[in-house]
């Protein structure tokens, strides 16, 4: 860890210390258009948290910032308390072990299943590492355990093009796995999946989540309300609301501009 | 056995590795023997002049091989491979022309005759070592690599991806094809680097020489393929194959994007040079239009009417397409360009896995064609079936 990641301003020092995840005053603008507006949250390590807000409302380019994708423009993105992740790139933030499973599921298509998990393994990443790498017995163990837990394990040979909607979405939810990051986000996990599927994938994030610290936003309530956890409503790219999912349903703001339409 | 030789012995089933080994010998040792012990009436000998022609379509097929690793695996269209070609191809002639010594017409054994014609008294720094065989065979490597390492490096962080990326690599090759082009620059100018005698001390007006320039190009060619080959079926060919279809995802995982395609695209310009340095003995000259960006453009025909993203498909492409380019320009050399044009629309249009792939449906559909009742596969199709 580079030691300039390590320069705050004191007021952050007591908040920050004790979180996984840190924004303070995040804004992004594109042209003009403030799609964070001065962001500020927490998450506590090991906590599980659900954003939640309309179209627009900006968690997917809150998450971009964190993954660093998009640089903010104003504002204080701290990872593990220290680490200023706005001095990083999208492969060092992801070696730093935060995981990110896009809106849309986006997974290698002309890969195989099991190749998919493998590049997503945790492993040494450089360049000459990676070509001379082979698959060691105890590493096959881990990619064949992540294809049992999401249900993938006869189709782990075909290639992944040829999935469903749905088993895209988990394959992409195992690569989070194989990745086994501390922090790990989730950008609509469900979106186009069944009812039962809706289930299995609750059940499946509460697993994941016995042991790291996740960030899931949803559209879905029934789903929000089987996470059973913190809930955070985002509105015009700042935070409206905050708590367990009864009390933001009855914050009189956000039945305004959200569930109540 | 260590790490990289059980790849490579895992790396293809037994047939393909003998198929491998059979169409190398069969280059490397049939061709010469039909040429060197068969008298030139005998219905099976190959005159000298096609074993040349067979070692120039090698390097063509060295260099679709090439662009293939960068293209089809990485998904990066250069448009500018013919400049490592070139470079490989100059770096050759320098060696050639300090092999000819006293023996140019100016006779002056320190400077090549175009640096006696243009008046300069001494041999430019740039010159110096290319007496030597080794130091040139390091050099073949090192030019283009360090170019692609720069290039490649400056383009790649930058996220410079798809038709921009075809474009500036298009840019480089014709700002290299410019500076040749000047006197000043000491590489001979508009004429480039000729009149080469002889080679590692075997002279170069003799058969026995090109047979074996051809014979080098060969196995140079069968292990670029397995370099290639090592490359694309280790994890990096699947991060490389990640990147061509999904780049940003890759970078979310962990994986350096910017070093897998900047290994790729060093190794790829190395082969191209490597092609280079092979094919100027074997035609005698090198010259500024090597970097012509339409040279550049013809290295991309040659893989997408192979194949990409399959090794083989653009050697196969490169020899076809040159196979027919020589008939055509000997029969109607008019219509050349045309065929070129029409089999790239054709290609684009209803092949997008090239030759390759065609072979690919043309199995399919037979293995189709057989009856489907039987629960055991049949030994033989009924052709009569359907289509
Ligand atoms: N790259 C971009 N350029 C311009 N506007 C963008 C860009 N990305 C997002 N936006 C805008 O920012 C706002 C927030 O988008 P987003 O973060 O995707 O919202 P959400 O995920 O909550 O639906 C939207 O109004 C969207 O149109
Ligand atoms: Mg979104």
């Amino acid at each position: 860890m580079p030691e300039n990641a390590v320069q705050q301003a004191p007021r952050h020092d007591v908040l920050a210390a004790d979180s996984i995840l840190y924004l303070d005053g995040v804004t992004v603008s594109f042209d003009g258009f403030k799609a964070l507006n001065s962001l500020s949250f927490i998450v506590r390590p090991g906590e599980m948290r659900t954003i939640i807000g309309p179209n627009g409302a900006g968690k997917t380019t809150m998450m971009d910032v964190i993954t660093g994708k998009t640089r903010p423009d104003e504002g204080t993105v701290l990872y593990d308390g220290n680490v200023d992740l706005t001095k990083h790139d999208e492969a060092a933030i992801a070696n730093m072990g935060i995981g990110r499973k896009f809106q849309k599921p986006t997974v290698f298509e002309n890969l195989t299943v099991f190749e998919n998990l493998e590049l997503a393994l945790k492993g040494p990443r450089g360049t000459f590492a990676v070509l001379l790498a082979r698959l060691m017995g105890e590493q096959r163990d881990r990619i064949d355990a992540v294809l049992g837990t999401i249900r993938l394990t006869d189709r782990a040979h075909t290639s992944a093009g040829a999935l469903s909607h749905g088993q895209k979405q988990w394959l992409e939810i195992g690569m989070l796995f194989a990745q086994d990051p501390r922090f790990l986000m989730l950008d609509e996990p469900v979106a186009g999946m069944t009812d039962a599927e809706t289930e299995q994938t609750a059940e499946l994030l509460r697993e994941i989540a016995r042991d790291r610290s996740v960030l899931v936003v949803e559209h879905d309530m029934e789903f929000v309300r089987n996470l059973d956890c913190k809930v955070t409503v985002l509105h015009e790219g700042s935070v409206l609301a905050e708590g367990s999912l009864a009390k933001v349903q009855a914050d009189e703001r956000v039945i305004e501009v959200y569930l109540g339409r | 056995m260590g790490p990289i030789t059980r790849r490579l012995a895992g790396l293809e089933n037994r047939k393909g590795w003998t198929a491998v080994l059979l169409t190398v010998l069969g280059f490397a040792l049939v061709v010469p023997v039909l040429n060197m012990a068969l008298e030139p009436g005998h219905p099976l000998h190959v005159p000298t002049y096609v074993v040349q022609l067979l070692g120039k379509y090698l390097c063509y097929a060295m260099l679709a091989l090439a662009l293939d690793l960068v293209w089809g695996f990485a998904g990066a269209l250069s448009l500018g491979h013919g400049a490592f070609f070139a470079l490989g191809g100059y770096v050759m002639g320098m060696y050639l022309m300090r092999q000819i010594g006293d023996r140019g017409v100016y006779g002056n054994a320190e400077l090549p005759d175009f640096m006696v014609f243009l008046n300069w008294d001494s041999l430019p720094w740039y010159w110096m070592g290319f007496d030597s065989f080794a130091f040139t065979a390091v050099m073949v490597l090192i030019v283009p690599g360090v170019l692609a390492f720069v290039f490649g490096w400056l383009a790649f962080r930058s996220r410079i991806t798809g038709v921009y990326f075809s474009i500036i690599t298009q840019a480089m090759t014709y700002a290299l094809m410019l500076a040749f082009f000047r006197n000043e620059m000491g590489f001979g100018g508009n004429n480039g680097l000729t009149d080469f005698k002889d080679i590692l001390g075997f002279s170069m007006s003799r058969d026995s020489t090109k047979v074996g320039l051809y014979v080098a190009t060969v196995l140079m060619l069968a292990a670029a393929y397995l370099a290639a080959r090592f490359i694309v079926t280790s994890r990096l060919g699947r991060v490389l194959l990640a990147v061509r279809d999904a780049e940003s995802r890759v970078r979310f995982l962990g994986h350096s994007v910017t070093g897998a395609k900047l290994f790729a695209f060093v190794v790829s310009a190395m082969i191209a040079g490597v092609a280079g340095a092979l094919y100027v003995p074997q035609v005698g000259i090198i010259n500024p239009s090597e970097f012509s960006p339409a040279n550049s453009i013809e290295i991309a025909i040659w893989t997408a009417v192979g194949g990409r993203g399959t090794l083989f498909g653009p050697i196969l492409g490169a020899m076809s397409v040159n196979a027919a380019k020589s008939f055509f320009t000997g029969v109607a050399p008019e219509v050349w360009l045309f065929f070129l044009g029409s089999l790239f629309v054709v290609v684009t249009l209803f092949l997008p896995k090239g030759l390759v792939g065609l072979f690919g449906l043309l199995k399919r559909r037979q293995r189709r064609a057989m009856p489907k009742a039987s629960p055991t596969p049949a030994p033989k199709a009924t052709e009569e079936t359907h289509a």
